[in-house]
């Protein structure tokens, strides 16, 4: 085994995602702890320029025309290959789609462990420690696990890193004949009637708004305080509104001067989207939702009394 | 075609979750169990494909608590078959566990396709789905908004986040991790679910005994401590809308 922390290159259109300089901001303390150095898999068409700015001591580079684009099966057969063959102390990768894609993938290949939901991360001797986020983020788990693992990291959980220069070692791909996927396109997101991330003011609901025709409560608060109505992914994945409002991982990031966050747990998922804005305010009747850990004021009263009660209120004090 | 769902019954994160003595688990004896909603909506993709074009869908779960309603209430929906997995899973089955169990049931089994829910509330070491996909050396795409077939292989719409999609073509057997069905989940009436469980024909077969851990150790579990809570707003609605008006007014976010 070697001591060596490795980290997953997510990018895309010739840019390193922000997530992964994040795994080497992670990286570097744990390598300095194991002894070893940080080590970025890129894994790409002719990109091996990318590597250049990367916080990395080494770059293992494996360029392939069936690398060209994100195939999860070509994706899990490569790093399969590169772990079993250099057998790092820890593999780091990003819990965005990729990462949820691969991590499983090589961890049933290899057989390595994975922690995933990973927010913090050391190493203890042989043994690496992580807490992870679970249960929708109303818990948390403290577990180890020995080296060699695969750790799926969640977003903001470590300050970005760039602008190292480190060595590049070009990689020969693993036969990769036999692949039955095929990337078709990719199709970036339809524009909309509205555009959430440049709002300052966001109604925000969620499931506990408990049905389309309850979205009109918000509808009147949004537009008695002059906002607009967002919301959580299952509240759009149910057509209750378009998708070009969600909030979250999956939808939009936003920074509003307010974020009144109605009947939404605050899942991990969900708080990636809105846990920067200004002023969070949460209503929520579940004292313990996970909401309430980044919302500056919060109310257990029950949405559809306190909703039309603000409305009222706001549209007095507006008269 | 033939198209597999495994199903999870998993803890209903609306109730309060109390952890066990030694503090390394949920005490799962007192909580109720409900069906893993990305499950739902995996089980919902495969009806879909069925209406469409044909497939002969089976759900399967592991004998966990109420995991008979779930099975049930998929075979009202129109699922073709229902089989659980028999042993005793009271102490939680690791997502590598139950893939290696999943993976022994679907050797012994003919499948073109496995969806499956994107992940569960307990994932602690990673996604049943794609650990599965990984055993079995198969083909994979996680978070899945949309499976239809096309000829031979399946059009995969695969959700890469702030509105972005990829679309994979995937020649089966595969395994597909789905986020969202192309449709909100169908409903069925308590009443058809009652009638499907009166009628019975749920398979029972001894789940595979499997070695494979999870190769993780839980220290602790807590509760997040965070460093700022939010400052908790008393009194009935219109009191705590009062509040509110404060403090948005405060904030200059109101502008009256
Ligand atoms: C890959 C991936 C990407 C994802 N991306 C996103 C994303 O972009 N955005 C997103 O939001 N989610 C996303 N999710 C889903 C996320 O995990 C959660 O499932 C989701 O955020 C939960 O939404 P919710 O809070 O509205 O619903 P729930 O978690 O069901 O919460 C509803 C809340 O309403 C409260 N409530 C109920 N009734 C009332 C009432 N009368 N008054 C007041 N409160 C009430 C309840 O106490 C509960 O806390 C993603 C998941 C995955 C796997």
């Amino acid at each position: 085994m070697s001591n060596d922390i490795f980290v997953l290159v997510e990018h895309h259109g010739g840019a390193v995602s922000e997530a992964t300089n994040e795994l080497f901001g992670m990286a570097r303390g744990l390598a300095e702890a194991s002894g070893g150095a940080v080590v970025g898999c890129l894994l790409g068409s002719g990109e091996s320029g990318l590597a250049q700015g990367l916080a990395a001591d080494a770059v293992l580079s494996v360029q392939a025309p069936e690398l060209a684009q994100f195939v999860p099966e070509a994706y899990a057969a490569t790093l399969a290959a590169l772990v079993a063959d250099r057998d790092p102390r820890a593999l780091l990768i990003a819990n965005t789609t990729v990462g949820m894609d691969v991590a499983g993938a090589v961890s049933g290949r290899t057989g390595r462990p994975l922690v995933a939901y990973c927010s913090a991360l050391k190493v203890e001797g042989d043994t690496l420690v992580a807490i992870s986020q679970i249960y929708g983020g109303k818990l948390n788990a403290e577990v180890q696990t020995g080296s060699g693992a695969i750790v799926s990291v969640v977003g903001g959980s470590a300050p970005a890193a760039s602008g190292g220069s480190p060595t590049v070692e070009d990689v020969a791909p693993p036969d990769l004949s036999g692949l039955r996927t095929t990337f078709v396109a990719r199709v970036e997101a339809p524009s909309s009637d509205v555009d959430i991330t440049s709002e300052d003011i966001l109604v925000s609901v969620g499931r506990g708004i408990g049905g389309e025709d309850n979205i009109e409560l918000a509808q009147e608060l949004a537009d008695a305080l002059g906002a607009t109505v967002s919301g959580s992914r299952p509240v759009t994945d149910a057509g209750w509104l378009p998708k070009s409002r969600q909030v979250g991982k999956s939808g939009r990031k936003v920074k509003p001067k307010l974020y009144l966050a109605c009947g939404i747990s605050g899942a991990p998922e969900h708080l990636e989207g809105m846990s920067d804005a200004e002023l969070i305010i949460a209503i929520n009747t579940d004292e313990k939702a996970p909401i309430f850990d980044v919302a500056h004021y919060g109310s257990t009263a029950d949405l559809f009394d306190l909703l039309p009660a603000l409305t009222e209120q706001v549209r007095a004090v507006s008269a | 075609m033939k198209i597999l769902v495994p199903l999870k019954q998993t803890v209903d994160l609306v109730e309060e979750l109390e952890l066990n003595d030694d503090g390394t688990d949920v005490e799962r004896e007192y909580l109720t169990f409900k069906l893993n909603e990305w499950d739902e909506q995996a089980l919902e993709e495969a009806l879909l494909i069925k209406d469409a074009v044909g497939a002969e869908v089976t759900v399967v779960a592991l004998d966990e608590p109420d995991a008979d309603q779930s099975l049930y209430g998929a075979r009202a929906k129109g699922a073709d078959r229902a089989v659980k997995l028999t042993g005793d899973f009271a102490a939680g089955v690791s997502s590598h566990a139950r893939a290696a169990i999943l993976a022994r049931f679907l050797e012994s089994q003919g499948f073109d396709l496995v969806l499956i829910g994107v992940q569960t509330p307990e994932d602690l070491d990673g996604q049943t789905g794609v650990i599965l996909a990984g055993m079995l050396g198969l083909p994979h795409a996680s978070v899945a908004v949309a499976v239809e077939p096309e000829g031979d292989a399946f059009k995969v719409t695969q959700e890469m986040g702030a509105g972005v999609t990829h679309q994979l073509s995937i020649i089966g057997p595969a395994v597909v991790g789905v986020q969202a069905a192309r449709e909100a989940p169908r409903y069925v009436p308590i009443s058809r679910i009652r009638a499907a469980m009166q009628e019975g024909g749920l398979e029972q077969q001894p789940a595979a005994e499997v070695e494979v851990l999870s190769g993780l150790t839980v220290r602790r579990m807590f509760a997040p401590q965070s460093s700022s809570h939010a400052e908790m707003l008393g009194g009935d609605a219109e009191a705590a809308a009062a509040r509110i008006i404060e403090i948005i007014r405060e904030r200059g976010a109101l502008k009256v």
